[in-house]
């Protein structure tokens, strides 16, 4: 059978990113271009100075893509995009060009959902990973607790009702002094600290027991810091920020846990930005060698945003027969499992 | 030669096909539907109906700015990715100055005026000068840039058009906007443009692309960017922010 080339183009947020996948799974190149220093200054990612940098870049991550890969546009058998979530000025310049280069090399365009993506990551690198399993997503922007039924087939099963883990992290981070990105930096820190030193609020939600808050437990955070300021009492930064990054990790185990039995289900797969997260790693190692469960992570170039997962994502979208209009446009709240056909 | 143009600076979306002094056909339209949805749609039908081949078009001009952030960027994106697939270059060009090619060989003032919110116009003052054949009565029409394309405010555009004293004629978005303060503070003789003239077309991007192309002022879809003429809020406000800590 003849090999299936597609060229992935993602660009939701501050990475500008272009990959090539071969037959779903073998990444053949995968190209990132960051802006994390860029927007550093400004304590986050600004949509307008992220959209100018993508316009910089776009054609030299393609091209480098196609380079690595060592193909043309015209071996390919498709193009993938993000098409959503995501912020909507990014979010253009990628489809814009993944649809100008579908119409002039008359190839089908595969508009991607980005969290489809982040879970699909999974698949390049555990050859033996196949639907169904139980996925936690999370980032800066996400997270979900999904059950993945089949191929492109998901279901919300528990949502942030507040902050995404992520930005819990962005924002403590800032809190104590750490700066932006948050999540690796306080990663970095809490190895020094003692996880155990502050006890801060493990959030339930009343009326869901697989949804997350993490709201309170970043105010439990602030308060303490407050409290300590008044006082003038110095805290030790690293406690608090191994003690948060506990608290977080806690429900995100717990909760992740309670669906996988509840749903039946034997694997557990993780899929995000802080899925790079070492302790949440090590978290789950633990529970999942104690309770018999399978677990999959991508390393973490690929937990990231990067345009692979996009490509595989894309692939079964495809493989599916679900290709894309040219008046496909961005869709910045686009809903897991929500398809635009 | 031929070209595909392309203006998506404004709510006007508009992309036409030209070969050297031949308009081959524009689709254009004003219509709040965005850019994503309606530019590409546009392309393929009207490459279709005009039986056009997109591997036979030499360069794409592209309205390179100023405008819609947004609007620019979903034009240049769109460029960028025709020129990386065709292999072809693009030819930016300045939208306020396409905008005047409207009415070429007006010789009274020319001045676009394109919505920049925030009280200010993109805008620019233009005219055109005889350039009369000696052999025969032919004549030809120089584009002659008075005032530099900008982000300025609406009364001081209009304080220089007073300066200078001339009749105007005035077109673009921002005529509609600002309409009541021209009234007001012209103190010269001035005419709006009608329905046919008034806004971004992709055939003027074309026409003063292919002037631009063979003056050598094309570049690749790689290093293209757009010509924003202004920067963003964040960067603004820590200049802001920058100048305060330093004075």
């Amino acid at each position: 059978m003849k090999d299936n080339l597609i060229l992935a183009v993602e660009s939701s947020c501050d990475e500008t990113a272009a990959a090539v996948v071969k037959n779903g799974r073998q990444v053949l190149s995968n190209v990132i271009s960051t802006q994390i220093a860029l927007h550093a200054q400004f304590g986050g990612v600004v949509p307008e100075i992220a959209s100018r940098k993508h316009i910089e870049k776009i054609n030299q991550v393609i091209r480098q893509a196609l380079a690595e890969a060592e193909i043309t546009l015209d071996d390919l058998d498709g193009i993938a995009v993000t098409y959503g979530p995501g912020l909507v000025g990014p979010l253009l310049v990628g489809l814009s060009a993944a649809k100008a280069i579908a119409f002039a090399k008359d190839i089908p365009l595969i508009g991607v959902h980005h969290i489809e993506g982040h879970i699909s990551a999974n698949y390049i690198e555990h050859e033996d990973l196949k639907p169904p399993f139980m996925s936690l997503v999370v980032s800066g922007g996400h997270t979900h607790l999904v059950y993945v039924k089949d191929y492109g087939v998901y279901e919300i099963i528990g949502f942030t009702r507040d902050d995404a883990a992520g930005e819990a992290f962005d924002k403590v981070a800032r809190a104590i002094g750490l700066g932006y990105p948050g999540g690796p930096k306080i990663d970095k820190l809490s190895k020094e600290g003692n996880p155990e030193a502050i006890h801060f609020p493990r959030a339930k939600v009343a009326d869901s027991k697989y949804d997350f808050s993490f709201s309170g437990l970043k105010s439990a955070v602030l308060n303490y810091i407050n409290s300590c300021e008044m006082k003038q009492q110095p805290y030790h930064q690293a406690d608090v920020a191994a003690s948060f990054q506990k608290a977080v990790t806690d429900v995100l185990v717990d909760n992740t846990m309670e669906a996988l039995k509840d749903l039946g289900l034997k694997e557990i797969v993780l899929a995000g930005g802080v899925a790079s997260n070492s302790s949440l790693r090590e978290a789950f190692v633990k529970r999942c060698d104690a309770e018999q469960v399978r677990l999959y992570y991508p390393s973490p170039v690929f937990c990231t945003d990067n345009a692979a997962m996009i490509g595989v994502a894309g692939y079964y979208e495809f493989q599916k027969g679900i290709t894309h209009g040219l008046d496909l446009n961005a869709v910045p709240n686009l809903k897991l499992g929500q398809k635009v056909i | 030669m031929k070209i595909l143009a392309i203006d998506t600076s404004g709510l006007v979306a508009s992309v036409a096909y030209l070969e050297d002094t031949m308009l081959i056909g524009e689709f254009t339209t004003n219509h709040k539907q965005t850019h994503s949805e309606t530019l590409m749609p546009m392309l393929q039908n009207l490459t279709k109906m005009l039986q056009q081949d997109i591997y036979t078009i030499d360069a794409i001009a592209i309205a390179s700015g100023p405008g819609s952030f947004t609007g620019l960027r979903i034009g240049s994106a769109t460029a960028k990715g025709l020129g990386l697939a065709l292999d072809v270059p693009l030819i930016p060009v300045k939208t306020v100055e396409a905008l005047a090619y409207q009415f070429y060989g007006s010789k009274n003032l020319i001045c676009p005026l394109m919505d920049a919110r925030r009280n200010q116009v993109y805008t620019g003052l233009y005219e055109f000068i005889d350039e009369k054949n000696e052999q025969d009565n032919q004549v030809d029409f120089a584009f002659h840039i008075i005032k530099e394309q900008c982000a300025m405010s609406i009364f001081d555009i209009i304080d220089n058009i007073n300066e200078l004293g001339r009749e105007v004629i005035f077109l673009g978005d921002g005529v509609p906007v600002y309409e009541n303060d021209l009234k007001e503070r012209l103190r010269v003789p001035y005419s709006l443009a009608p329905a046919s003239h008034n806004r971004q077309r992709a055939a003027l991007v074309g026409l003063v692309g292919i002037k631009a192309f063979q003056s050598g002022k094309a570049v690749t879809a790689d290093d293209f960017e757009p010509d924003y003429l202004r920067l963003s809020q964040a960067e603004r406000e820590l200049n802001e922010k920058t100048e305060k800590a330093h004075a």
